[in-house]
């Protein structure tokens, strides 16, 4: 039986004195996708954080593709870790292949995968446009073209459908399916419950921080 | 590492050639602060002679700020992660700002050198020293803002405190720098002052490297 790929005990983030997450215990196994569900402010986006190895929790302990949470061995795994923000990773003085060019230099890969994603996402014919010039869809068409890219073995999506119009959520459902169909896994934060359910294969929800498990 | 640097290097300049930050508009209103003195004082030749240089490098500070803390050389949170996530090192992160910021600020003070020199026309003895003078000192002003702008990352931070940590962090080397100008105009060694710019210029480029990982996480 395979290791999970992910594993909260306990954990607990604290800003500003105030305590965001509380206790949270999750395992996210192979190929599972999963939904993460909750009001504004209850702690989503932070959780998200924590996966992507981007904040150290204040207490308890955890691991993301077997790298202990807090030590400096998530290093080596952070280029397998995928996160789509809220707020697109894109240089808005740069065109969309330029900044998809950027991502694969960076990461090793060749120039014409990042132009094969671009038009996986139904944009090539937009690649030379400046990303300052493209519409919200578009950008986030454009960091689902990166995650095509560096293929990671655990997706973050935070807001997964916001800006995109009913096809382009196609997108979601399609990234999702090659992450896990790898064996990869998906955590996925969206208010479109609706939407998100069919992707997902288990749904759990945060409310004031603390986690409740919840079925489709 | 350095693969990191040169891509994220080459990015910043065609970042900031799109953007038009640096040379459509801090360029222009640099050369603008230099005209106006002359403009005020009028055809006082041996005064201008005698401020011309120190001017200079009141204004290469000042602007110089705005080029380390232009838009285009802040990234934004996302920015920030996705270049963590993909491996980047903040070390090499920093050394491509400073290198980009160096690039730049040197762009601005040759424009602004020769605008000092006509407008001015301080008596230089051997203007070539310059050569080296304004390469390092640049890049010490930029490798301060590049610290300075990791420091103040806040949202809202960067426009009121980055100048306060900037102004004082660049006393040496606008000190060596003017020493050294003036050594030119007075046909004087200036060779120590250059060591002090590059004293200042490694113990600034430690210190970017050692605290960028550091300033990331806090």
């Amino acid at each position: 039986m395979s290791s999970p790929l992910v594993t909260l005990d306990g954990v607990s983030v604290r800003r500003s004195g105030a305590l965001v997450l509380r206790e949270i215990g999750l395992r996210i196994e192979p190929g599972e996708a999963v939904g993460l569900f909750g009001s504004n402010g209850s702690g989503k986006t932070t959780l998200l954080r924590v996966l992507a190895t981007l904040l150290r929790p204040s207490s308890g302990m955890g691991t993301v593709l077997g790298a202990r949470l807090a030590s400096s061995e998530v290093e080596t795994i952070r280029p397998q870790i995928g996160l789509v923000a809220h707020e697109p990773a894109l240089a808005i003085h740069l065109t969309l292949a330029e900044n998809l060019h950027l991502v694969a230099a960076l990461s090793g890969v060749p120039r014409s995968a990042a132009d094969e994603a671009l038009s996986d996402v139904g944009l090539s014919g937009a690649s030379q446009r400046r990303v300052m010039h493209c519409s919200n869809g578009m950008r986030r068409r454009a960091e689902f073209a990166r995650m095509l890219l560096i293929a990671p073995r655990l997706l973050l999506l935070d807001e997964a459908h916001v800006g995109l119009d009913p096809d382009a959520s196609k997108l979601v459902a399609h990234v999702t399916a090659e992450v896990t169909a790898r064996g990869g896994a998906v955590v996925l934060v969206s208010h479109e419950r609706e939407r998100a359910i069919s992707i997902i294969h288990r749904a759990v929800e945060i409310r004031n921080g603390s986690l409740i498990e919840a079925t489709p | 590492m350095i693969r990191h640097i040169a891509i994220l290097f080459r990015a910043h300049l065609r970042d900031e050639r799109r953007a038009g930050e640096v040379t459509l508009v801090i360029v222009p209103f640099g050369m603008v602060a230099l005209l106006v003195v002359p403009m005020a004082i009028g055809i006082d030749t041996p005064l201008l002679d005698r401020i011309g240089p120190g001017l200079f490098w009141v204004v290469l500070l000042l602007f110089g700020t705005l080029v380390s803390q232009r838009q285009s050389a802040s990234l934004s949170e996302s920015r920030r992660d996705t270049l963590t996530l993909l491996g980047v090192d903040p070390a090499a992160r920093f050394a491509a700002a400073a290198m980009a910021g160096t690039v730049l600020l040197t762009l601005f003070a040759v424009v602004a050198g020769t605008v000092t020199f006509m407008l001015y026309d301080p008596e230089i003895a051997n203007p070539a020293w310059l050569g080296a003078i304004l390469p390092l000192t640049c890049a010490g002003l930029a490798m301060v803002g590049t610290i300075a702008t990791a420091v103040t990352s806040g949202p809202g931070a960067r426009s009121s405190l980055a100048p306060l940590l900037v102004v004082p962090v660049s006393v040496p080397l606008l000190l060596a720098a003017a020493q050294a100008t003036e050594g030119l105009r007075a046909s004087a060694g200036i060779l120590r002052w250059l060591l002090l710019l590059c004293v200042v210029d490694v113990i600034l480029a430690l210190a970017g490297v050692l605290t960028a990982r550091p300033l990331e996480e806090s």
